[in-house]
């Protein structure tokens, strides 16, 4: 066992495969870095700095190279150059930049590290060092994680500080002044009798200096823009109509369509018949793409028309018809014992629960779409030499990969344009809807398409957030939890998404636990186990990824364990608590909300803590039973992000997770019958609307060892925090997500 | 079908299906893409535009049916020159992904317009046909109620 054990819990997902991989780059190939890919597209007067700055005579352009979903993350990542180049926000333009392995992302795979992000032990780092190393090698451009701010924390300001090194050597040149003397202000070097020299002058110059290896960073008492509250650099766009997404691409002459694939995702297309399709007005053009047939026409709405009137024969989806049947699946991966981990194994809760009065519970989520606003869409043109492909991507390095298996092309040949995004949530990290827009613009060389999913492709053909069950077991002892055995099974959205970018799994899947075997509460018999179905309709990382169930499942049962302890769940959890920056935001949230405060009648609050993502997330949400329904009436949330760059914007964020979770909790469920999904559009699976928001009070802390981005954790503690206070005002205990199965919501 | 439409004070000629939304007609034929497709029935929000001042989702408006002035968000204001609502916009920061927000500020300009003050209560009414799955309320609520109160002042 002992040996085992230990094998099994230091492999892991990913991180495996990709160590396993790099090994034959070895250690020379990790050093070396990647070329700076704006070199290869400088238009006359350009200058690259670094992969990140690039100046001109009209002026200097840092490149963002993350996902701009939402998240502002490209005023982030800009402050963070801006800084370091002492110039205003303002005064630069903001892109994504080109697809490149030299924008891979160090910190993304970080999650899967089967070591807690409170445990910066020896072991722990020099895993996710490892980790890092293999991120450099498989050279992945990815959005999702909540690493954009961590990994470009310390590259992005490097980047910054190296290009005014730059700036100033040859500022140093031109004037003959030693280095020493020179001072930058505003996009300028300053000599010490008041001579300026303007960046975008020097740039030339500047980009013939080779950077030293050795930089130092400005201390946080010099920041200017790091640290405080900036204007976005896309607000006014997305506030005049103005900010270009992938389906506000145009092109000339460009044409539009739209796709139809298999309802039963995955199951082949035996025929179908486009005779009627053929003659509709705007039609020009109507092909089959793998399983799917796409229409071409002079506008989207006719393409949309002419899909409609296509009749299909469609094949049978190669996974069971009914979620029921799925779901039972996954209840009786549990039952046959398909362990998967076991990560945390504390104690002996054998032993701790005979004689004990046990407390048996079973937890259930469904699968969840992400419902982007903008549906899926993307435009391409190959000229048979060349391809440009427009997507709202979160891998963009894997949309050439992709479009060089399609098109037979050389990766230089393929240039991917990275538009803002109508919301991502994990969505977006697929290729399905790119790979489509390829393929349809490799069948008309010359012409560009864009190529729009109907909302309810959208809806019906997403990977989806697995649905979960967890089973517990445990008991209180004393006031305190004593036993806690928790069981959770779902299906792998680790296995699921590498299986469709051809890419080798082993191990574990950590997301199953996560959020569930490392929270940093203190009790002595602790086990926590995953088991693994296979997986049936396709998955995917869906905002938060495994925090989204397990922090529904994990503190809805501490709740449960604090009602038989007989204690104030707040409480109970503070003396659980064994990781300082955890216990501040729960002290935090009780200070805000006045938890302990009698509340009017028919009121009700529930709390919840969650460690996702390296961020201890602690919210209290209040709710009131009325005539109509429980309505949400106020919600406060404090979160630990150990360094916080933009208050205002992390603020934001945790507004948007709460009310994401929200959606999640009161109504989300998607479901599937004859193996097609059933909701098609938001009638069917709605999202939270302004009536049901509630205010949502924010308080950012810093006592974190890292700094963490915060576009996930502010999720998963909003599900069980509403539960909770259902209980606390109706006494009904919900153990099953959505809600609105169990009470009405006005 | 050839129809004239006015589009943010233009006249446009085109020729289309006399069913084709309104949506299609502005994107598409118009590329005026301020306007977004979200759902194509009427659920989201995100393509509202104003006839005659009054919001409607272009989405399922068939363009045969429109019988007055047409206006975008490009048409209320533009970066250099924004309207009050979308400079409280700015101003509290609404937008995250912002896909809905040009049906958002299209639904706010028509609310503000008659009634400058709303309450809580109205703001609900008017805004609840505009989804933002960014979740981005608060801000939401916070700008029209700035917003009502400078064009109260003006």
């Amino acid at each position: 066992m002992g040996r085992l054990r230990t094998v099994t819990r230091r492999t892991f997902m990913v991180a495996s495969a990709a160590i396993a991989g790099g090994a034959a780059f070895g250690y020379y190939k990790y050093k070396k870095p990647y070329e700076n890919p704006l070199l290869d597209n400088l238009a006359d007067g350009q200058n690259a700095l670094t992969p990140y700055v690039r100046i001109d005579q009209h002026g200097i352009t840092i490149i963002a190279p993350r996902a701009e979903m939402g998240q502002g993350v490209h005023t982030t990542l800009a402050a963070m150059v801006a800084e370091e180049l002492d110039v205003a926000l303002d005064d630069v333009l903001v892109e994504h930049g080109p697809a490149s392995s030299a924008y891979f992302n160090d910190v993304a795979l970080e999650e899967a590290v089967p070591y807690a992000q409170t445990d910066h032990g020896r072991m722990a780092e020099g895993i996710r060092g490892l980790v890092r190393v293999s991120s450099k090698l498989l050279g992945m451009q990815i959005t999702g994680g909540s690493s954009s701010t961590p990994d470009a924390y310390p590259k992005m300001r490097m980047a910054g500080a190296a290009a005014r090194h730059c700036l100033i050597e040859a500022a140093s040149a031109r004037l003959a002044v030693a280095v020493s003397e020179l001072e930058t202000e505003d996009g300028a070097v300053i000599a010490p009798d008041g001579t300026r020299i303007s960046y975008l002058e020097l740039a030339a110059d500047a980009a013939n200096i080779n950077v030293p290896d050795e930089l130092s960073l400005k201390p946080r008492s010099e920041w200017k823009l790091l640290g405080r509250s900036l204007p976005r650099v896309d607000m006014v766009g997305k506030s005049t109509g103005t900010a270009e997404y992938a389906i506000d691409v145009r092109v000339p002459d460009m044409l539009y369509a739209t796709i139809r694939a298999n309802p039963r995702l995955g199951g082949e297309l035996i025929s179908y018949d486009d005779s009627k399709a053929k003659s509709m007005t705007g039609v020009r053009f109507i092909t089959r793409i793998d399983d799917a047939v796409a229409v071409v026409a002079t506008n989207t709405w006719y393409a949309f028309q002419a899909a409609q009137a296509i009749t299909f024969d469609w094949g049978d989806a190669p996974y069971p018809a009914t979620t029921d049947e799925m779901i039972s699946r996954i209840g009786s991966a549990i039952d046959d014992d398909l362990e998967d981990s076991q990560y945390r194994d504390d104690g002996d809760i054998e032993t701790a629960l005979i004689g004990a009065d046990m407390i048996e519970a079973e937890y259930r989520v469904p699968f969840l779409a992400h419902a982007t606003m903008e549906p899926m869409n993307a435009t391409a043109l190959f000229t048979g030499s060349r391809l440009d492909v427009w997507a709202g991507t979160q891998l963009p390095t894997q949309v050439i990969e992709e479009a060089v298996a399609i098109t037979e092309l050389e990766p230089e040949d393929i240039h991917v344009h990275t538009t803002y995004m109508g919301g991502g949530f994990g969505r977006r990290a697929e290729m399905d809807f790119v790979k489509q827009t390829i393929d349809l613009a490799k069948q008309m060389p010359g012409s560009p398409v864009k190529l729009t999913w109907s909302r309810e492709e959208d809806m019906t053909h997403d990977q989806y957030r697995p649905a979960a069950i967890a089973r517990f077991r445990g008991a209180v002892k004393d006031g305190l939890p004593s036993a806690f055995d928790l069981k959770l099974s779902s299906v792998s959205v680790i296995a699921s998404q590498m299986s469709r970018l051809n890419m080798p799994v082993a191990g574990p899947d950590i997301s199953i636990v996560q959020a569930a075997w490392d929270q940093p509460y203190a009790i002595p018999n602790y086990r926590v186990t995953g088991y693994r179905a296979d997986t049936m309709i396709p998955v995917t990382s869906w905002r938060s990824v495994g925090a989204s169930q397990n922090g529904f499942f994990n503190e809805s049962i501490v709740d449960e364990l604090a009602v038989a302890a007989g204690r104030d769940p707040l409480e109970m959890r503070l003396s659980l608590i064994t990781h300082e920056p955890s216990r501040k935001v729960l002290e935090a949230v009780a200070e805000m909300s006045g938890w302990g405060e009698e509340l009017p009648e028919g009121h009700g609050r529930g709390v919840a803590f969650v460690y996702s993502f390296g961020v201890p997330a602690a919210e209290v949400i209040e709710v009131a039973e009325t005539d109509r329904g429980i309505r949400i009436v106020n919600a406060w949330a404090a979160v630990d992000v150990g360094t916080a760059l933009d208050p205002r914007n992390i603020e934001a964020q945790v507004q948007s997770g709460i009310n994401f979770g929200l959606t999640a909790a009161i109504m989300g469920e998607i479901t599937v019958a004859d193996g097609e999904v059933q909701q098609n559009n938001f009638h069917t699976y709605n999202g939270i609307r302004i009536n049901q928001a509630p205010p949502i009070a924010v308080r950012v802390l810093e006592n974190g060892e890292k700094i963490r981005g915060i576009g996930e954790p502010g999720l998963p503690p909003a599900a069980p925090a509403l539960a909770n206070a259902i209980f606390a005002a109706t006494g009904q205990r919900i153990r099953e997500l959505p809600l609105n199965k169990h009470v009405d919501f006005i | 079908m050839e129809l004239t439409l006015n589009v943010n004070g233009t006249e446009h000629t085109v020729d289309v299906e006399p069913n084709m939304p309104l949506l299609w007609v502005l994107r598409d034929e118009l590329d005026i893409t301020g306007p977004k497709f979200g759902c194509g029935i009427a659920m989201c929000g995100a393509c509202t535009v104003h006839i005659d001042g009054q919001p409607v989702r272009a989405c399922s408006f068939p363009v045969s049916a429109v019988s007055g002035a047409v206006t975008t968000i490009e048409g209320i204001g533009t970066p250099a020159a924004m309207h009050v609502v979308q400079q409280a916009w700015v101003e509290h920061q609404v937008a995250q992904c912002g896909y809905c927000q040009s049906g958002q500020i299209m639904s706010a300009v028509a609310l503000l317009e008659r009634n400058s003050e709303p309450t809580d209560d109205e703001i609900d009414v008017a805004m609840s046909g505009n989804l933002c799955r960014c979740g981005a309320y608060p801000r939401i609520r916070a700008a029209i109620k700035t917003a009502g109160q400078q064009l109260k002042e003006s």
